[in-house]
């Protein structure tokens, strides 16, 4: 009991230190200072090319995320989702194009589809290979965007 | 397992699951991150082994079917268990599970055979089935990464047990045979930093899970139990942690078989989680489950937990 309650204890307090961690870490991307360690992580912008080129070639191969970039300016896609990659890994970029509810405005995209480019993004980043936890890192500074993104149930 | 028969698993069941027209859409389409969908608990709830999470089975999202179907086998010392049972989730909001558990007494019911001279109670095995229903009522434990707020469901287990022989001595304890707990669990994926956690807080009356039935005299009250999951992501496919779960102790002022006889303890585990594809995960876990009827078998039982899933 004393064992197994201990253990409890030591779990709360690996929760609780976690969870200071990660307070820590959205608190410094608000902060004035940069951080641009993640986008090191990625390759900076000669990495966040090569990861969007493959990125996309991914896409049009997934049938799930054919049907939503076959047609669009992929030239034009790519590097928005560099400068995107970019300024949220705290790189030297400034995205300027409409906002990305605007920008989704256009299709019908449900949860389903954001998940399934997320998994094309993962597959991208492993091809890359980028590590684990920077691919998390990255992702876990995207996936907010689904609120923006996601316009059908 | 060799590799390349889990890789045929994962090759050939989206195929098996995708000829059954009604889920051919969900199955192809998987909506669900690999293992966002957790593993199966020996309740059969979707979560971690020993504690359901907020999560829902399986891979459908949005508007779509997921289910799981698992299979269980706890070995410690002196006793054994099996579990096997079935999820299916709507919407990635309702989740409807089925699960059946069969305990093996190992000496205890040897030893109870002697003392009352009644050899029925040899091989005694104790079973219940439990249904299980679960609603995800706010948050996303995934994507809303930049939030505090974790995914919330509630949920009850409804179980029955059935004890055999054993089934009078526990009336006479004061305890029912099916009882029902309900539960609030909160699950977080804090994404950047790879790690899950996951609480639910359980009311029950359950003994030793529902096994020795439910309350008993003077003891006969819904307490709350806390059971916290923490889990590190070490790749995709990868996740380890452990699990601790409270457990009532309403039989420990029973004296038939000596003071404290029946006592029991908390549960954890540490367990490692695989799922090479999305159609199939196994959990192996070491867990630790404390006395168990400590007035015939005195030491600890710790041990295995073997856990293999299928999922859509």
């Amino acid at each position: 009991m004393t064992r197994t309650l201990s253990l409890c204890a030591r779990a709360l307090l690996l929760g609780a230190a976690i969870a200071a961690g990660s307070a820590q870490a959205q608190s410094t991307n608000t902060a004035t200072q940069i951080d641009d360690a993640l986008y090191r992580q990625l390759g900076a912008q000669p990495g966040l090319v090569k990861l969007v080129d493959d990125f996309m070639v991914r896409l049009l191969a997934d049938p799930r995320m054919n049907p939503f970039f076959k047609d669009v300016d992929q030239a034009h896609v790519k590097a928005e989702l560099v400068t995107q990659f970019c300024q949220v890994s705290g790189g030297p970029c400034q995205r300027k194009g409409p906002d990305m509810k605007q920008a989704h405005a256009g299709m019908d995209i449900n949860k389903n589809n954001f998940n399934a480019l997320v998994e094309v993004l993962q597959q991208a980043m492993d091809a890359q290979g980028i590590a684990f936890t920077a691919q998390n890192k990255l992702l876990a500074l995207l996936a907010p965007m689904h609120r923006d993104i996601i316009n059908t149930p | 397992m060799p590799l390349h028969r889990l890789a045929l698993a994962c090759a050939v069941l989206p195929l098996a699951l995708a000829s059954a027209p009604a889920l051919a859409q969900s199955s192809m389409h998987s909506g669900k991150l690999l293992l966002t969908g957790g593993v199966s608990s020996i309740d059969g709830a979707a979560g971690g082994g020993l504690t359901p999470w907020a999560v829902t089975g399986g891979y459908g999202t949005a508007g779509e079917f997921g289910g799981s179907a698992f299979a269980t086998r706890v070995k410690t010392q002196d006793y054994g268990l099996t579990g096997y049972g079935v999820a299916i989730a709507w919407d990635d909001r309702f989740e409807l599970s089925l699960a059946h558990q069969d305990f093996d007494t190992g000496p205890v019911g040897g030893a109870l055979a002697g003392v009352l001279g009644d050899p029925s109670f040899n091989d005694l095995r104790l079973k219940q089935d439990i249904v299980g229903l679960k609603v995800r009522v706010a948050g996303d434990a995934v994507l809303d990464s930049d939030r505090w707020m974790p995914q919330v469901a509630v949920g009850l287990q409804h179980k029955k047990a059935h004890a055999g022989p054993l089934a009078d001595v526990l009336t006479a304890f004061g305890a029912k045979d099916s009882g029902t707990d309900l539960y609030v669990s909160a699950t977080k994926l804090f994404l950047g930093q790879g790690v899950l956690v996951n609480l639910t807080l359980r009311a029950t009356k359950a003994n030793q899970n529902g096994l020795l039935g439910f309350g008993a005299t003077d003891h006969d009250r819904y307490r709350v139990q806390p059971e916290l999951s923490l889990a590190y992501l070490f790749s995709k496919r990868i996740a380890a942690g452990i699990e601790y779960r409270a457990k009532p102790d309403n039989l420990r002022d029973n004296s038939a078989l000596g003071a404290g006889a029946l006592k029991e303890d908390d549960w954890a585990d540490l367990f490692v989680a695989w799922a090479p594809c999305k159609s199939f995960s196994l959990t192996a876990a070491y867990v630790d489950l404390g006395k168990i009827v400590p007035g015939v078998v005195t030491r600890r039982q710790t041990g295995a937990y073997v856990s293999a899933q299928i999922a859509f």
